[in-house]
C-alpha cells in the first residue's frame, strides 16, 4: 500500500466511526460530539492562519461571535439558516481581509496584536449594542433548520447536519493545502526567502490564509447559534480565542488531523479527567507546558516522532519536524 | 475642573504601576524573544507569596514582602527561564508564545485552587491619608506608588546605561552575535534580564494589590494593559514602556470619563490599531532596532 | 432514538412504581469551577447538607436521594451541557446553576425536557420568559428593589440617585430593575455608569458619581469590584450614602473593603445573620460541617433541597410534571417544614417571596435595621 492508500483508507474509517458512533448515544454524548465537530471547524480555519501561513491570530473567538450573530439575527428574522451561514463566511471573510490587510502590510507579526484588539472590541459591540445583539442577555430560541422537508431539531439529526458541514469544511481545507496554492504555503514555511526568490507573493498568499481561516471561524459561529440555541457576549471573549489557539497547536500547527485531535482533547479532557475535582485545567496548562517543551508540533507530531522508531527509513521532513514557526 | 485633575492623577498612579509592568515586558523580548503572555499573572502572584508568607505562615508583612520579592526573582525570573524558556527558544517563537498562555492559566488555577477563589484584603505599605490637590483627592499610597514605580525605571535606565553589567546587557540585547564576539557572557546577561522581570513584577505587585485586592484574576487586566503598552510606547525601548504605561493609564480614565464608560476598554485597543498602523515602531520605538 | 426514550421513561415509571432499592437522583449543576467557584462551590455545600439531613432522617417518601453533582465550570455553554447530562441521568429535580448568565441557557434544556429546576439566580429575566419548569430559590432583584427604592426615598429622603453598576448579565438585570422602580418612585437618576467585570480601578467612576449632585448611590456590582469601589469612594470623599442589594453589604465586601465599608445600607434577601433562629441554627451548623461561614448562597441551596422533598412529599409520589404543576402558587410555611427556614410562596412564574432585612455596616459588621414583609 502507498502512503495515499493508508491515507484514504484512515479517512474512511474515520467517517464511517462518526457515522456510526452516535447512533443510540444520549443527549448529552451526542451534545459534546457536536461542540466537537463545531469546534474542529474553527480550529481547521486557525490552522490555515497558525500551521500554514505562520500567523498568530487572537481573534478566531471573535469570528465565530460574528458568524453566530449574523446567523441568529438572520434565522430569527425567518430566513433560512443557509443564508446565515453564507453571510457569516462572507462577512468574517471580509473582515478577515480588512483587518489582515494592513496588519500584514506593516509587519506581519503584528498581526496578533491587532486580532488580539479586535476580540476585545468585538466582544465590546456584542455587548453594548443592545438594540442589535440583545446586549449582556443575547439572543435566544434560534431554530434549528429544516432541509428538504427533514428537521434537524433533534440531537441525533442535528448531529449529521454539523457532521456533513465538517466533512465539507474538512473536503475545503484539504484541497486547499493540497493546490498549488496550499503547496506555496508549504514552500513558505519551509523556506520564506527562497519562496518569495521563486516568485511567491508571500504577503498576498498569507493575507488569505488568514481570511479564509476567519471564515472557518465564522462558519463555526453559524452552528453555534442554532446547537446551543442562545447566545451571548461572554462565549466570544478573548480567553476563548487563547482556547482554540491551544487547540490547534496541542493537536498539531500544520497538520491536517491537529485540530480535530486538539479540540478532541480541549472538549473531552474536563470529563476524562472529572475525578480531579478543580484541578483539570492545571493539568491541561501544565501539560500544555510540557507538550511545548517535547513536541512544539503537537501530539501529531509526538506520533510521529513515535512512528519513526517503529519505521526509521521514511525521512522526516523539515517542516514538520521544526513545527510551526514565526 | 477638579475632575478632570482628579483622572489625570489618578491615572498617572495607575499608569506607573503598568509601566513597571511593561518595562519587564520589553526587557524579555528584548533580551530573548519572549512574549510573555503570562506577565500579567507574573504581577499577580507575588501578592500571593506575600499572604502565604504573612497569613499562613505567619511572617511579619516587613520580612514577607522582601521575601516575597526575592521569591519572585527565584520562581518567576530564573526558574521561568530555566525551566520554559531555555528548552523551548529552540522552537521559535510560537511555543513559547503558546507556553506563556498556559503558563499563564496554570498561575491563575493554582493560586485559585490552593489559596482561594476569592479576592483577598492586602495590607499597604503607606498610611492611608488623603489630601487635596485643586479640589482632586490624592493619597499617600498614589504619591508613593508613583515614586517608588519612576524611581525603579530610572534607576534600571542608570543601571543599563551606566554599569559595566548594564551595557553588557544591551549590547546582548541588540545584537548577541556581536556581543558574544566582544567577550561578553550573553546566557548570564539574559538570564540577569530574567531575574531583573521577577523583581519589577513583584514591586509592582506589592504597590498596586492593596488597591486591586488580591484576586486569582487580577493577571487577566494588568496583562493586557502591560501588552499594550509596551507595544504602544515602543516594544524595544525602556523610555517607551514607561510612556505606554502612562499614557494608558491617563487614556483608560479620560475615555471612561468623557468618551464612554461602555466603551473605555476600546479606547486603549484603537490605540494600539492605530499606533500599529501609523508608527508600528511604537511612539518612542526606534525601528533600527531589533523588531517584533 | 424514540424508543430509546420510551424505555428511558418506562424505566423511570419502574423505578417509582417498585421504588424499594431504587434511590431518587437529584442533579446538583454548579459553578464548581471557574470564575463563579466562589458561589457555585458554597451553594453547593449548602446543597449537600440539606440532603445528608434529609437521607439521615429517611430521605423523600422513603427513598434515599442520590446527589449528583455537574459541574458547569462557570460556562454558560457547558452548564448547558452539564444539565443534559444530568437529565440523561435521569435526574428527578435539576438544582442550579447560580450564575443568571448560566441559568438563562440551561433551563431551556430543562424545561424542552420537562424536569423542574431550582435555580439560585436572582436575574429578573428568569422568571420573565414563561418557563414552566423554573422556580427560584431566592426572589428576583425586581422583587427586592422596590423596597429599597421606598428606603431610598422615604428613609433618606433621597430625590437624586446616581447609579453604578457592573456591564454583565447579573448587572444588567439590577440596573434595569432599579430604573423601573426609580421611575415608578419618581426618583431622578443623575449618574448612570456602567463599569466592567474584574473592574480593578474605579477612579474615574467615582469622579464621575462625585460630580453628577447625586443625593445618594445605588450600587449593584460583584464582591471585589464594590469593595474596590467603597476603597475609591472613601479616598475621593464621595460623602454619599451608598445602598445596594444583597451583595454590598456582605461580609467578603466587609473584610475587603474594611473601614470603606461602614456606612452602607442594603437589602438582604438571605443571610446568616437574619434574626431568625432556623437560619443561625443552619449557619452554625454549616460552619462546623464545612469550616466556613454560610453566606446567602448556601442558604438558597439548602433551602433548595429541601423544597424538593416538601414538594415531593405534598404530591405523593416522584412525578416532574405534577412536581411543577404544584409548586406554581405553593406556600410553605417554615413551622411545619422547617427546612425552608422561612415561609415562603412561589407564583405562577416560577418567581418566589419571602420576607428580607434591611442591613447596615457598623463598624464592620453587618447589622440588621429592618425587617421588610414579603411582597
Amino acid at each position: 500500500m502507498t502512503r495515499k492508500h493508508v491515507h484514504i483508507a484512515f479517512a474512511v474509517i474515520a467517517l464511517a466511526l462518526l457515522i456510526f458512533v452516535p447512533l443510540g448515544q444520549k443527549n448529552y454524548i451526542l451534545y459534546v460530539l457536536t461542540s466537537w465537530l463545531m469546534f474542529s471547524i474553527a480550529a481547521m480555519g486557525l490552522n490555515l492562519t497558525l500551521g500554514y501561513a505562520g500567523q498568530i491570530s487572537l481573534a478566531q473567538a471573535s469570528f465565530m461571535g460574528i458568524g453566530a450573530y449574523v446567523t441568529a439575527l438572520i434565522t430569527l428574522a425567518g430566513y433560512h439558516w443557509v443564508f446565515g451561514w453564507l453571510a457569516a463566511m462572507g462577512l468574517t471573510f471580509v473582515i478577515g481581509l480588512l483587518l489582515g490587510y494592513p496588519a500584514l502590510r506593516v509587519q506581519h507579526h503584528f498581526l496578533a496584536f491587532v486580532t488580539l484588539a479586535f476580540n476585545t472590541i468585538v466582544f465590546l459591540v456584542l455587548r453594548n449594542e443592545d438594540w442589535l445583539t440583545g446586549g449582556n442577555h443575547g439572543l435566544v430560541g434560534m431554530p434549528r433548520p429544516d432541509f428538504f422537508g427533514i428537521s434537524t431539531g433533534r440531537n441525533l439529526q442535528f448531529y449529521y447536519f454539523v457532521l456533513v458541514l465538517f466533512v465539507i469544511s474538512a473536503g475545503v481545507f484539504f484541497w486547499i493545502v493540497n493546490s498549488p496554492w496550499g503547496r506555496a504555503f508549504k514552500a513558505l514555511r519551509e523556506n520564506p526567502v527562497r519562496a518569495e526568490s521563486l516568485g511567491v507573493d508571500t504577503r498576498r498568499i498569507t493575507l488569505l490564509a488568514f481570511a479564509i481561516g476567519s471564515a472557518f471561524g465564522g462558519g463555526a459561529g453559524a452552528i453555534m447559534s442554532p446547537l446551543v440555541q442562545f447566545i451571548e457576549p461572554g462565549s466570544f471573549a478573548l480567553i476563548h480565542s487563547l482556547k482554540i489557539l491551544l487547540m490547534v497547536v496541542v493537536g498539531g500547527a500544520g497538520f491536517f488531523y491537529g485540530p480535530m485531535l486538539g479540540a478532541a482533547v480541549v472538549i473531552l479532557l474536563p470529563e476524562v479527567l472529572r475525578f480531579t475535582d478543580g484541578y483539570y485545567l492545571m493539568i491541561y496548562a501544565a501539560l500544555v507546558i510540557v507538550l511545548m517543551v517535547y513536541s512544539p508540533s503537537g501530539l501529531i507530531g509526538i506520533g510521529q516522532k513515535l512512528m519513526q522508531q517503529i519505521r526509521p527509513r521514511q525521512e522526516v521532513r523539515k517542516d514538520m519536524a521544526k513545527g510551526a514557526q514565526l | 475642573m477638579s475632575e478632570f485633575i482628579q483622572l489625570l492623577l489618578s491615572g498617572l498612579s495607575s499608569g506607573s504601576i503598568y509601566a513597571l509592568a511593561a518595562v519587564g515586558f520589553t526587557l524579555l523580548w528584548q533580551a530573548s524573544q519572549t512574549i510573555n503572555f503570562a506577565q500579567g499573572e507574573f504581577v499577580m502572584i507575588p501578592a500571593f507569596f506575600v499572604l502565604a508568607l504573612s497569613v499562613k505562615l505567619g511572617f511579619p508583612v516587613w520580612l514577607a514582602m522582601p521575601l516575597a520579592i526575592i521569591l519572585s526573582v527565584l520562581i518567576l525570573g530564573a526558574l521561568f527561564k530555566r525551566l520554559i524558556v531555555e528548552p523551548m527558544h529552540k522552537h521559535g517563537t510560537i511555543p513559547l508564545v503558546i507556553a506563556t498562555i498556559a503558563l499563564g492559566i496554570l498561575l491563575k488555577e493554582m493560586v485559585k485552587e490552593f489559596y482561594s477563589p476569592l479576592g483577598q484584603p492586602f495590607p499597604s505599605l503607606f498610611p492611608q491619608d488623603v489630601f487635596s490637590i485643586g479640589g482632586a483627592a490624592i493619597s499617600i499610597p498614589d504619591i508613593a506608588n508613583f515614586t517608588i514605580a519612576m524611581g525603579t525605571i530610572v534607576a534600571l535606565q542608570l543601571f543599563l546605561s551606566r554599569t559595566r553589567t548594564g551595557r553588557s546587557m544591551q549590547a546582548t540585547a541588540q545584537n548577541p552575535d556581536v556581543a558574544e564576539i566582544l567577550g561578553v557572557d550573553i546566557k548570564r546577561m539574559v538570564m540577569y534580564t530574567f531575574l531583573i522581570n521577577g523583581a519589577l513584577a513583584a514591586i509592582a505587585s506589592i504597590l498596586i494589590t492593596p488597591v486591586y485586592l488580591a484576586k486569582f484574576s487580577n493577571g487577566e487586566v494588568l496583562g493586557l494593559v502591560a501588552f499594550i503598552a509596551a507595544i504602544v510606547g515602543g516594544f524595544n525601548q525602556i523610555r517607551g514602556a514607561l510612556v505606554g504605561g502612562l499614557l494608558l493609564g491617563v487614556v483608560d480614565n479620560f475615555s471612561a470619563a468623557y468618551f464612554s464608560s461602555e466603551y473605555r476598554q476600546a479606547l486603549p485597543m484603537i490605540l494600539l490599531i492605530v499606533i500599529i498602523l501609523v508608527r508600528p515602531q511604537g511612539l518612542l520605538g526606534t525601528s533600527e532596532g531589533r523588531t517584533v | 432514538m424514540i424508543r430509546k426514550l420510551a424505555m428511558t421513561a418506562a424505566t423511570g415509571l419502574a423505578l417509582t412504581a417498585t421504588g424499594a432499592f431504587a434511590d431518587v437522583v437529584i442533579a446538583d449543576v454548579a459553578e464548581l469551577s471557574g470564575a463563579g467557584a466562589a458561589a457555585g462551590a458554597v451553594w453547593h455545600d449548602g446543597v449537600k447538607m440539606a440532603v445528608e439531613e434529609i437521607n439521615a432522617a429517611g430521605g423523600i417518601l422513603g427513598e434515599q436521594i442520590d446527589l449528583r453533582e455537574y459541574d458547569s465550570q462557570t460556562d454558560p455553554q457547558n452548564s448547558r451541557a452539564m444539565v443534559q447530562k444530568a437529565i440523561d441521568d435521569d435526574a428527578y429535580v435539576l438544582l442550579g446553576t447560580v450564575y443568571s448568565s448560566s441559568t438563562v441557557v440551561n433551563m431551556l434544556v430543562a424545561q424542552q425536557n420537562g424536569v423542574p429546576q431550582l435555580t439560585g439566580s436572582e436575574s429578573p429575566t428568569i422568571t420573565a420568559k414563561g418557563n414552566p419548569y423554573i422556580f427560584r430559590t431566592a426572589f428576583g432583584a425586581q422583587k427586592g428593589l422596590p423596597k429599597l427604592g421606598t428606603y431610598l426615598k422615604d428613609d433618606l429622603g433621597a430625590q437624586k440617585i446616581a447609579v453604578i453598576w457592573a456591564n454583565t448579565e447579573f448587572g444588567k438585570g439590577g440596573h434595569d430593575a432599579f430604573m423601573a422602580v426609580a421611575e415608578d418612585l419618581g426618583l431622578e437618576i443623575v449618574a448612570d455608569v456602567p463599569t466592567e467585570q474584574a473592574q480593578v480601578d474605579f477612579a474615574a467612576d467615582v469622579a464621575k458619581l462625585a460630580s453628577a449632585g447625586a443625593d445618594a448611590v445605588f450600587s449593584y456590582m460583584t464582591e471585589e469590584e464594590s469593595a474596590r469601589f467603597l476603597i475609591e469612594a472613601e479616598k475621593q470623599g464621595l460623602g454619599l450614602p451608598i445602598v445596594g442589594d444583597t451583595v454590598i453589604a456582605s461580609q467578603k465586601v466587609i473584610d475587603l473593603a474594611g473601614e470603606a465599608a461602614n456606612g452602607v445600607a442594603s437589602h438582604v434577601g438571605l443571610t446568616a445573620e437574619a434574626p431568625v433562629p432556623a437560619i443561625q441554627e443552619m449557619a452554625a451548623k454549616f460552619q462546623e460541617k464545612f469550616g466556613y461561614g454560610a453566606d446567602h448562597n448556601a442558604i438558597k441551596g439548602y433551602i433548595g433541597a429541601y423544597t424538593v422533598k416538601y414538594v415531593t412529599e405534598q404530591i405523593g409520589e416522584f412525578d416532574r410534571e405534577k412536581f411543577a404543576e404544584t409548586m406554581h402558587g405553593l406556600c410553605l410555611d417554615a413551622a411545619s417544614h422547617p427546612g425552608v427556614l422561612m415561609d415562603v410562596c412561589w407564583d405562577e412564574t416560577g418567581e418566589m417571596s419571602r420576607a428580607s432585612f434591611l442591613v447596615e455596616v457598623v463598624d464592620g459588621a453587618q447589622t440588621i435595621t429592618k425587617t421588610l414583609p414579603a411582597n
